[in-house]
C-alpha cells in the first residue's frame, strides 16, 4: 500500500506521495499556460503604449488590459501558489495529501471559472480592468467566473490546511514544521482573508449585473474589493519569501540565521497586511487621514519590517552557507562565486533584489499618505507592481520551477544554455518597464489610458518630451522580458514533454541539488560565528537608497500647489 | 534547512545575532519616522487633502455646476463652445466628471484659494492635474471639497486618469491660471 502511495525521492529522500504529485503538475501546468497567454496580452499592452508603435485600436487595447491583468495577476499565480502549497504540505512534510478528490475537483473548478472569465473579456463585453469598479459593468458571467475560481482556490487552500493537521495526527515529521511550509502558512492564512473578501463582494456584484441588487456603492466596493485585492498580493510576497528560502536551502545549504527571526517576520505579515486596502483609498472622497494614515502604513510599517528583516536574513543566510564553504575573501566573493549559472539560483537572487530595491521601496512611497497624492493612478503605480509581482512572485516562481521540473516531473531540463539565459533576460527586462513605467509616472503619465498623444481629445493636452521616451524604453524592455518569458515557457513546456526522463538510477548518477556538502554547512554555529559582512554591506546600500528615495518624493510634493 | 524541521527543537530559545537585531532595531524606527512624517506633513506641509465630502445626487451636483458656469462664464472654448468660467478667488467651484469631459474650462487667479468640488455624474473618473501633478479620484455620488492654490501661470491639462470606458483617452479638460 504505502509502495503504491509513494515514492521516495532520490535527490532528497522526501517521501512523495503520487496523488499529491500529480495535483502539483497539473496546477503548475495550468499557470504556465495561463502565464504564457496573459504575458502575451501584456507584451500587446506594452507596444500600444509605446507611442511610436501604438499596436492595438481602443477597443482592443483595453480588452487585452484586462485579460492581461486577470490572467497572469490571479490565475497564473494562484494555480502556482496552489501547486506550492501541495508541495510544502504534503512534500516537504512527507505526508499524503488530504482528500486528493476533492483537490482535483478544486483544480477543475478553478479552471473552469478560468476559462469563464477569460471567454467574458474575449467576447468584449467585459473590458473592465482586473478592478471591475462599479458602476462600470461586465457581463454577468465575468464575475461569475471569478467567483468560482476563489471558491475553487479557497478549498484547495483547506485541502492545504487538512494536509497539516494529517501530517500532525500521523507524525510524519518531528517538532516544528519547515520554514518555508510556516512561509506557506501565512500565505494560505492570508488566502482565507483575501478569498472572503473577494466573495464578499464579487457576489454581490454579480447579483448587481443580473439585476437583482440595484445600487453598490463604489467607495465601499473599493474598500471591500482591494481587501482582496491587495492582501492577495501579500499571498504572493509570502509564498515568494518562503520559494527564496527554500531555493537557498536547496542549492546551497543556506539555513535562516534564526528561526524565531524569520517566523517572527512571517507572523508580521498575518497581523499587518490586511489592512493594505487603504493603499488604494488614499485620494478618495470621505475617508478620514486619521483612518488612512493608520491603515496605509500597516500599522505603524510593522508589515513593512517583516519584509525589511527577510531581506537581512535571506542574504544572510546564503552568505553565512557560502562562507562555510569556503568562500571567504573579501566582502563578496561568497555572492561571486554563488551558482550565478543555475537559473534557480540566479531567479531567486534577482527576484529579492528587485523586489526590495524596485517593488518594496517605491511600494512604500506610493502607500504615503500625502505622496500617493502625485502618484496616484498614474504609471507609477503599475510600474511599483511590475517590480514586486512580476520581478518578484514571477521571477520567484520561475525560478522554483527549475527545481520542480527534474523533482517532480522527474525530467531534466532541456536547451540548458537558453535556461541559463532565461531568468537575466526576463528579470532584466522587468526590472526595466517597473523603472521606465515609474519614471512615466512620476511625469505624471497616466495608467491604463490608450493614447497619451489625445489625439481625439477636444481639448488636447500635451506630457513632456521625456514622459515618450520613458514609454518607449518600457516597450523595448517589455520586448526583452517577453523573450524571456517566451524562452521559460519553451524551456519549461519543452522540459516537461521531451526532457530525459529521470529514473533512480539516472537522478543518482545525475543530482540536481549539490550533494552532501550542503548538509555541512547546514549545521551552523553560535553567535560568534556568524558573519556576514557583505549583507550588512547590501542591506546598508539598500537602506540608504530607501531613505533617500523617500524624502525625494516629499521634495516633489512640496513643489506641487499647496491643498487643504 | 529551511526545507527540514528546525534542528533544534527549542529554536525559539536561540540567543539572536547581533547584526539581526541591530537591522530590527533601526527598521522599526525607520517605520516610526515614516509614520510620524505622515502625521507632521498635516501641521507643517502644504499639500494635504481635506477629507471633506458629501454625499450628493448627481443631478444635484450636475445644477450646482451650472449655476455656477451661468453666472461667471467669460467666454467658450473649441468648436464644442466649453464655457470658460472665472469664478471669484476664495469662492467654491465646481468641476464635474462625466462620460466623457471635464466640464466646464475653469479659469483660476494665481496665488488665491478656491474651494474646489470634485463630482461624477455616472462613473468614476480620475482627476489628473498636469503638468503640475495633483491627482485625486471622483465618485459618482460623493462630492470631495479640497482647497486649492495655482502658484504657477499657464494652461494646465485635467487627465482622467481612471478608466472609464472605450472614450477614456478623449476626456481632458483645462485649468486656465492667470496672473491678477
Amino acid at each position: 500500500m504505502a509502495n503504491e502511495l509513494f515514492r521516495i525521492c532520490p535527490d532528497t529522500g522526501f517521501k512523495i506521495d503520487r496523488n499529491a504529485e500529480k495535483l502539483i503538475k497539473a496546477n503548475a501546468v495550468v499557470a504556465i499556460v495561463f502565464l504564457a497567454v496573459g504575458g502575451l496580452f501584456g507584451l500587446l499592452v506594452a507596444l500600444t503604449r509605446w507611442p511610436a508603435v501604438h499596436l492595438l485600436p481602443a477597443e482592443w487595447f483595453y480588452l487585452a488590459l484586462t485579460a492581461h491583468g486577470a490572467d497572469v495577476l490571479l490565475f497564473w499565480i494562484v494555480f502556482f501558489e496552489i501547486a506550492m502549497l501541495y508541495f510544502t504540505s504534503s512534500v516537504l512534510l512527507n505526508c499524503r495529501l488530504a482528500t486528493p478528490k476533492l483537490a482535483w475537483g478544486a483544480f477543475w473548478l478553478m479552471l473552469l471559472g478560468a476559462v469563464i472569465a477569460n471567454v467574458a473579456v474575449l467576447q468584449g463585453e467585459s473590458s473592465v480592468m482586473f478592478t471591475s469598479y462599479v458602476p462600470m459593468q461586465a457581463a454577468p458571467h465575468f464575475y461569475l467566473g471569478l467567483i468560482l475560481f476563489a471558491v475553487g482556490a479557497l478549498v484547495a487552500v483547506f485541502i492545504f490546511f487538512g494536509t497539516l493537521v494529517t501530517a500532525r495526527e500521523e507524525r510524519t515529521y518531528q517538532g516544528s514544521v519547515p520554514l518555508v511550509t510556516f512561509g506557506a502558512i501565512t500565505a494560505a492564512i492570508i488566502a482565507v482573508f483575501t478569498l472572503a473578501s473577494g466573495a464578499i463582494i464579487l457576489v454581490p456584484t454579480f447579483l448587481w449585473s443580473l439585476g437583482l441588487i440595484g445600487d453598490i456603492d463604489p467607495v465601499t466596493y473599493k474598500i471591500v474589493w482591494w481587501a482582496m485585492g491587495h492582501s492577495s498580493q501579500q499571498i504572493n510576497v509570502s509564498v515568494h519569501v518562503a520559494i527564496w528560502y527554500a531555493i537557498a536551502a536547496m542549492l546551497l545549504g543556506a539555513k535562516p540565521l534564526s528561526e524565531k527571526v524569520s517566523r517572527f517576520a512571517f507572523l508580521m505579515y498575518i497581523m499587518f497586511l490586511q489592512l493594505a486596502s487603504a493603499h488604494h483609498l488614499l485620494v478618495e472622497p470621505g475617508i478620514s487621514s486619521e483612518w488612512k494614515i493608520f491603515n496605509t502604513s500597516y500599522a505603524l510599517y510593522l508589515a513593512v519590517l517583516g519584509s525589511l528583516i527577510h531581506g537581512m536574513s535571506v542574504p544572510g543566510a546564503i552568505e553565512a552557507a557560502q562562507r562555510r564553504r569556503g568562500f571567504t575573501s573579501g566582502m563578496f566573493e561568497w555572492l561571486r562565486k554563488a551558482p550565478w549559472g543555475n537559473p534557480a539560483f540566479s531567479g531567486m537572487f534577482m527576484s529579492l533584489v528587485f523586489f526590495g530595491f524596485i517593488g518594496g521601496i517605491s511600494g512604500v512611497v506610493l502607500g504615503t499618505e500625502q505622496l500617493n497624492i502625485i502618484m496616484h493612478n498614474t504609471l507609477y503605480v503599475p510600474g511599483h507592481f511590475h517590480g514586486t509581482v512580476v520581478a518578484g512572485t514571477t521571477l520567484a516562481f520561475m525560478a522554483i520551477t527549475y527545481l520542480v521540473v527534474p523533482l517532480i516531473f522527474r525530467r531534466d531540463i532541456i536547451l540548458p544554455g537558453l535556461a541559463r539565459w532565461q531568468p537575466y533576460l526576463f528579470g532584466i527586462g522587468v526590472a526595466g518597464i517597473s523603472l521606465f513605467m515609474m519614471g512615466a509616472g512620476t511625469l505624471g503619465v497616466s495608467r491604463r489610458h490608450w493614447d497619451m498623444t489625445f489625439t481625439d481629445a477636444a481639448i488636447g493636452f500635451e506630457y513632456p518630451p521625456a514622459a515618450f521616451l520613458m514609454m518607449g524604453l518600457n516597450g523595448i524592455f517589455a520586448i526583452m522580458a517577453a523573450v524571456g518569458g517566451l524562452a521559460f515557457v519553451v524551456v519549461i513546456v519543452g522540459s516537461v514533454l521531451f526532457g530525459t526522463r529521470r529514473d533512480d538510477a539516472y537522478s543518482k548518477a545525475h543530482p540536481v541539488l549539490p550533494p552532501a556538502g550542503a548538509v555541512a554547512v547546514s549545521t551552523y554555529g553560535n553567535e560568534e560565528a556568524l558573519k556576514i559582512p557583505g549583507t550588512i554591506m547590501l542591506v546598508t546600500i539598500f537602506f540608504a537608497a530607501f531613505v533617500l528615495y523617500y524624502f525625494v518624493n516629499w521634495k516633489y510634493l512640496s513643489e506641487v500647489w499647496p491643498l487643504s | 534547512m529551511a526545507i527540514f524541521p528546525p534542528e533544534n527543537r527549542v529554536w525559539w530559545n536561540e540567543p539572536l545575532h547581533r547584526p539581526e537585531i541591530i537591522w530590527i532595531t533601526v527598521a522599526f524606527l525607520w517605520g516610526l519616522v515614516m509614520f510620524f512624517t505622515m502625521i507632521y506633513w498635516h501641521f507643517s506641509g502644504q499639500q494635504n487633502l481635506s477629507n471633506e465630502a458629501y454625499r450628493i445626487f448627481p443631478e444635484v451636483y450636475a445644477e450646482r455646476t451650472e449655476a455656477m458656469a451661468e453666472k461667471y462664464t467669460v467666454r467658450t472654448e473649441t468648436n464644442l463652445d466649453i464655457p470658460v468660467v472665472h469664478p471669484k478667488p476664495g469662492t467654491d467651484v465646481y468641476m464635474l466628471a462625466r462620460l466623457w469631459e471635464w466640464w466646464p474650462i475653469l479659469e483660476l487667479e494665481k496665488g488665491q484659494e478656491y474651494r474646489l468640488h470634485l463630482s461624477s455624474l455616472d462613473w468614476q473618473h480620475g482627476f489628473s492635474l498636469q503638468p503640475t501633478n495633483i491627482n485625486v479620484q471622483v465618485h459618482p455620488g460623493y462630492e470631495m471639497v479640497m482647497t486649492i492654490t495655482p502658484t504657477q501661470a499657464g494652461e494646465f491639462g485635467v487627465v482622467c486618469n481612471e478608466f472609464c470606458g472605450i472614450g477614456h483617452h478623449t476626456m481632458v479638460g483645462k485649468i486656465i491660471v492667470v496672473d491678477k
